[in-house]
């Protein structure tokens, strides 16, 4: 249990899809203008990487090593058709806000990089363990920063007001530019408190270890 | 005549495909260390990209349309280009040495840069014909080139700036990125659509 749970943990901050391997950029930077939009396109992302990550470890013993990028390649892309086609006829409205990025999911570096890296080499339980995992990461990163753009930029949450109506949005955070600009703020802010840690991590042990020779001093 | 020099422009600078557009931003960041690998990365994207354009146009008009297949259109174009990267190496490799010699390690790349099927569809979506599909290839292509050779331009200065350390990295590189996309800003409003 505890193992399984760190699984899921190593996806959501350690090994951070998004801010830690810098994968999959392109949907997080231009689908986080509305937060409505970063769910629907989290999800998406996360159906694909669960159900490819299992499909691909559940027939990772017949594929041959040299056709497996082909192979990936096929399993991702049905999936991506599904979610395409599911969208566009249940939910068309937000069919229409991510446009071309469904399709883009296929070379998706995320969904692609956890099944050579992963799903490839694991078994079928922990290879969707780790699809749920990653798409949590990815769901919390893109969610938090279409927060950040779609409340500076707009005053709204989900499309409700938030301020009065004399605040002027900072229209900038909604711009591509403003993308940019916050996931590189979150970034540096990562690195700051994973460096915080460590540093702390430092001085607990020295002071344990100096806590250990005074004891052995005073027997 | 003029609405292919819109297009052209629209392509290269106001819409540009990196800053704009956020497509291809993995290999952006990635492969943008030195200006001498981004320049061989922003050539390899333009070549592959007009081909790649043209042949799944071609493709989508002439098979999937007639045949009723275009729900078939993600898996079929992202074939396509992967066997387009393999013989687009192989034929260079043969035909054109010294180009292989250039641009050869930056190929296998392409294949998963998300700029090229995301041009390929967007140029469906767009309903363009023959003509403006290769002018609309050709200047996105040289867009991302001019993006990425920019960025490769700052990122070797940026070597010996003094940055706070939780922003060294990738950290800073994509904070560049935004207030260069904040400066292409400015083309807006050169053609009106």
């Amino acid at each position: 249990m505890n193992n399984s749970f760190k699984k899921i943990f190593n996806g959501i901050w350690t090994n951070n899809p998004v801010l830690v391997v810098l994968l999959g950029f392109c949907p997080v930077l231009a689908v986080s203008t509305t937060v409505n939009n970063a769910v629907g396109m989290a999800f998406a992302a996360t159906f694909v990487l669960v159900l490819s990550n299992v499909v691909i470890s559940s027939i990772r013993k017949f594929i041959p090593s040299k056709m497996r990028i082909p192979v990936f390649v096929m399993v991702i892309a049905t999936f991506v058709t599904i979610v395409d086609l599911v969208m566009y006829g249940y939910f068309p409205q937000l069919h229409k806000s991510l446009g071309v990025f469904i399709p883009l999911i296929v070379v998706n570096c995320i969904v692609f990089g956890r099944a050579e890296a992963f799903a490839s080499k694991n078994n079928v339980f922990d290879s969707f363990l780790d699809g749920i995992g990653m798409g949590i990461g990815f769901l919390l990163t893109i969610v938090v920063l279409a927060t950040i753009r779609e409340v500076l930029g707009n005053g709204t949450f989900f499309g409700l007001k938030l301020f009065g109506s004399s605040y002027s949005p900072v229209i900038v955070a909604i711009l591509p530019p403003g993308a940019f600009l916050t996931i590189g703020l979150m970034l540096g802010g990562m690195n700051f408190i994973n460096i915080k840690n460590k540093e702390r991590e430092k001085i607990r042990q020295k002071l344990e270890k100096e806590r250990l020779k005074t004891q052995k001093e005073v027997k | 005549m003029l609405k292919l020099l819109i297009i052209a422009i629209d392509s290269m600078l106001i819409s540009n495909i990196i800053l704009m557009k956020f497509l291809g931003i993995c290999a952006y960041i990635g492969v943008s260390k030195k200006q001498e690998t981004a320049a061989g990365m922003g050539f390899a994207v333009i070549f592959v990209m007009v081909m790649a354009t043209l042949i799944s146009y071609l493709l989508q008009i002439y098979v999937l349309n007639p045949l009723k297949l275009q729900y078939l259109q993600t898996i079929v174009f992202i074939f396509v280009i992967a066997a387009l990267v393999q013989i687009v190496e192989i034929t260079m490799k043969k035909i054109a040495p010294a180009l292989f010699e250039a641009l050869g390690i930056y190929l296998p790349l392409i294949t998963t840069n998300c700029t090229i099927l995301g041009v390929a569809i967007l140029n469906i979506q767009k309903n363009y014909n023959l003509m403006e599909t290769i002018v609309f290839s050709l200047s996105t292509g040289i867009g991302y080139f001019i993006a990425i050779y920019l960025f490769a331009g700052i990122r070797e200065k940026m070597e010996w700036a003094d940055i706070p350390e939780p922003f060294k990295g990738p950290a800073i590189g994509i904070i560049t990125a935004g207030l260069m996309s904040l400066a292409f800003f400015g083309f807006t409003g050169l053609v009106k659509m």
